[in-house]
């Protein structure tokens, strides 16, 4: 495959981030793997706990410590391990090489500072601009983001914008600095439906305007169809499977991917047959059974599930599964249904 | 912005209408007659009558009432029964001391109260976070004129640091005690409340975008965090003035403070009505006004808040 050519720009190996709390250690992120090439879109697809936002957030450093805590791992980003990197020297990296969108565009902007003043200090934390020059950055920028009469929007305040230009803010924002990396940490979840296609083509297209790379943060198995080219299935804090998005959505080998797939309205189908809900809910991350964390939920489950976890392994090139079962899927002596 | 203060100002209106009435009716209440207060005693009764007569204390409230809101639209708070002076004067007198004696504890609670907040948030849970906390809990828990005393005693008798009592010169020497005494409670206050908010507002989502963008620590506490979290702490020291402008009783009475405080404490106990009414107005003037200006401050923080009456929001 031609992305094997092309160069990793950030590999996250092992990663496991735990919250110490009261009630117990919540293992959030819990030997996640995966790694990032330039210029594509990676998907991170789960429920919601299943450890998407945090994997992320580790990225950066933006963990709140105490209670949450690192406990093992390496991201390795530009040949460096940001683990390793001082807090105060993760400053550099954040909002210049990696940049982040966050969820909720109408609490993730400070309402007491207009939009300039937030545009052009991401502007001057990197780069050593004058005003007048970040300034005519800043409207660059929201020119970029498809905001228009940008003069007038410099001196609005967020309460002023609808929750689609925010976003757009937002993305002006991250893309300030002109970073490798852009994650999105579900960027449409808190957007009307017209104006989450706008927000991703908006995405994309940056994406493919300055070669950078995407980590797609979502529970929406469209969005990842349509922009992401490799995607990482998450489940109760770790991985489950990882592939290229064909061989996601046309052969699934783990039982928690397959279960998503089939709670997705299919529109083409002739046959209009129900939507089959994945039963149960995901376990507390506090104690987690001992077995496959999706044993509990799982139809297909046979008594090693029950026992350990089950190693992730490559059963086709570059389709990585951590289930017990994947073989009989693939060989097709257990089927899908 | 300008509709804003408008309409803030309008409001102040009925409240002055409202508390002449009040203090009007209530001082009217006491059975104490002006006219006996200011003669001799032994004098006649022929002698009281033309007094009560010329003074118009003889009439019915309401025209008594009316009288007064005709001399009070003309700026003239009336004539003080002990002093024979005009309140007018009286006032002009004592207040400015309140006020000089107001904004030194204000002084003293911003600057102690919001950095001691601010250090106590930021360091969460260190040795000087609880020094923080145990010594706001005993001040709060300690009363003014206790405190205010054992200052005296201490700084003033044993040590000779500082004067006891009184403005002397008015230097600032004269000034450290009572302004200390007085913002003791307050300095408490403003800073539990710095760090409750401060810590409340590290936990908002911009402050992980601001983190995000690569701004460093002190820039997002001090910038993005800062900000927000002085709205209800302005408010409270915006309150807290209005409070102290109204003179401090205690406070002035223990460092015999030639204050405002201290004139109405005097006046009511002389049953000087006038004294006690306009004294009274004046200071809810300043109250009502400091708020407002409280109010204007807090728009300006607050962009939000200036959308009432202003530009609607732009989709």
């Amino acid at each position: 495959m031609a992305n094997n050519l092309q160069e990793k720009i950030l590999e996250v190996k092992n990663l496991k981030t735990y919250f110490h709390t009261d009630a117990g250690v919540v293992k959030a992120v819990d030997g996640v793997n995966f790694d990032l090439k330039r210029g594509e879109t990676l998907g991170i697809v789960g429920e919601t706990g299943s450890g998407k936002s945090i994997t992320a957030l580790t990225i950066l450093g933006l963990i709140p410590i105490p209670p949450g805590k690192v406990e093992s791992g390496e991201i390795i980003f530009e040949g460096q391990d940001l683990l390793k990197c001082k807090i105060s020297n993760l400053k550099h990296f954040r909002g210049n090489r990696i940049s982040m969108i966050f969820q909720d565009p109408m609490t993730s902007l400070n309402p007491v500072f207009n939009i300039g003043n937030q545009l052009i200090e991401a502007i001057q934390a990197h780069q050593n601009l004058s005003k007048k020059q970040s300034y005519d950055k800043a409207l660059e920028l929201l020119d970029m983001v498809g905001i228009s009469d940008r003069k007038k929007r410099m001196k609005s305040y967020p309460h002023e914008f609808s929750g689609g230009m925010r976003q757009r803010a937002m993305i002006a924002m991250a893309i300030a600095n002109s970073p490798s990396i852009l994650i999105a940490d579900e960027p449409t979840t808190a957007l009307d439906v017209t104006i989450q296609a706008q927000i991703l083509e908006l995405i994309d297209g940056l994406k493919k305007k300055t070669n950078s790379s995407v980590i797609l943060i979502t529970h929406d198995l469209g969005v990842i169809a349509k922009y992401a080219e490799r995607v990482m299935v998450m489940y109760a804090g770790k991985p489950v499977e990882f592939a290229s998005v064909n061989d996601i959505f046309y052969r699934p080998l783990h039982p928690y991917n397959l279960g998503l797939i089939g709670s997705v309205s299919k529109l083409n189908e002739e046959k209009k047959e129900r939507l089959k809900p994945i039963k149960g809910t995901p376990p507390s991350l506090i104690d987690l059974p001992k077995g496959c964390t999706f044993a509990l939920r799982c139809k297909f489950a046979i008594k090693p599930c029950w026992d350990s976890f089950p190693p992730t392994i490559e059963e086709e090139q570059n389709h990585f599964v951590a289930c017990f079962r994947a073989k009989e899927f693939l060989n097709g002596s257990l089927k899908r249904e | 912005m300008f509709y804003y203060i408008l309409k803030r100002i309008l409001q102040i209106v009925p409240v002055i209408i409202g508390i002449t009435i009040l203090l009007f009716v209530l001082m009217y209440i006491i059975p104490e007659d002006p006219a006996k207060l200011i003669l001799e005693k032994g004098a006649t009764p022929q002698a009281l009558q033309n007094l009560r007569e010329k003074m118009g204390t003889d009439k019915p409230v309401y025209v008594q009432y009316w009288r007064y809101v005709k001399q009070l639209a003309q700026g003239d708070l009336g004539t003080s029964y002990r002093y024979r002076r005009s309140v007018n004067s009286i006032l002009a007198e004592h207040y400015p001391n309140s006020i000089k004696l107001a904004f030194a504890a204000i002084f003293i609670e911003s600057i102690l109260g919001i950095f001691a907040g601010i250090i106590s948030a930021v360091r969460k849970y260190s040795f000087l976070d609880v020094l923080v906390t145990i010594s706001t809990t005993i001040l709060v828990c300690i009363p003014v004129y206790w405190l205010g005393m054992l200052m005296q005693i201490g700084f003033g008798l044993k040590l000779g640091w500082l004067p006891m009592s009184g403005m002397g010169d008015g230097s600032i020497k004269y000034y450290i005690l009572p302004a200390l005494t007085l913002a003791s409670v307050s300095t408490a206050f403003v800073a539990r409340i710095t760090r409750s908010t401060m810590l409340d507002v590290m936990t908002n989502d911009y402050i992980r975008t601001a983190y995000a963008k690569g701004l460093s620590n002190n820039s997002v506490i001090y910038k993005h965090a800062l900000k927000n979290a002085m709205i209800p702490v302005i408010t409270y020291i915006g309150i807290d003035l209005g409070t102290l402008m109204g003179g401090a009783i205690l406070t002035e009475t223990i460092f015999a403070w030639p204050g405002i405080g201290r004139t109405i404490y005097l006046a009511i106990l002389q049953r000087d009505a006038p004294v006690v009414i306009g004294g009274t107005i004046v200071l809810v003037l300043i109250f009502v006004f400091v708020n407002l200006i409280v109010d204007i401050i807090y728009a300006i923080l607050d962009p939000r808040i200036r959308l009432e009456g202003g530009s609607g929001v732009n989709v």
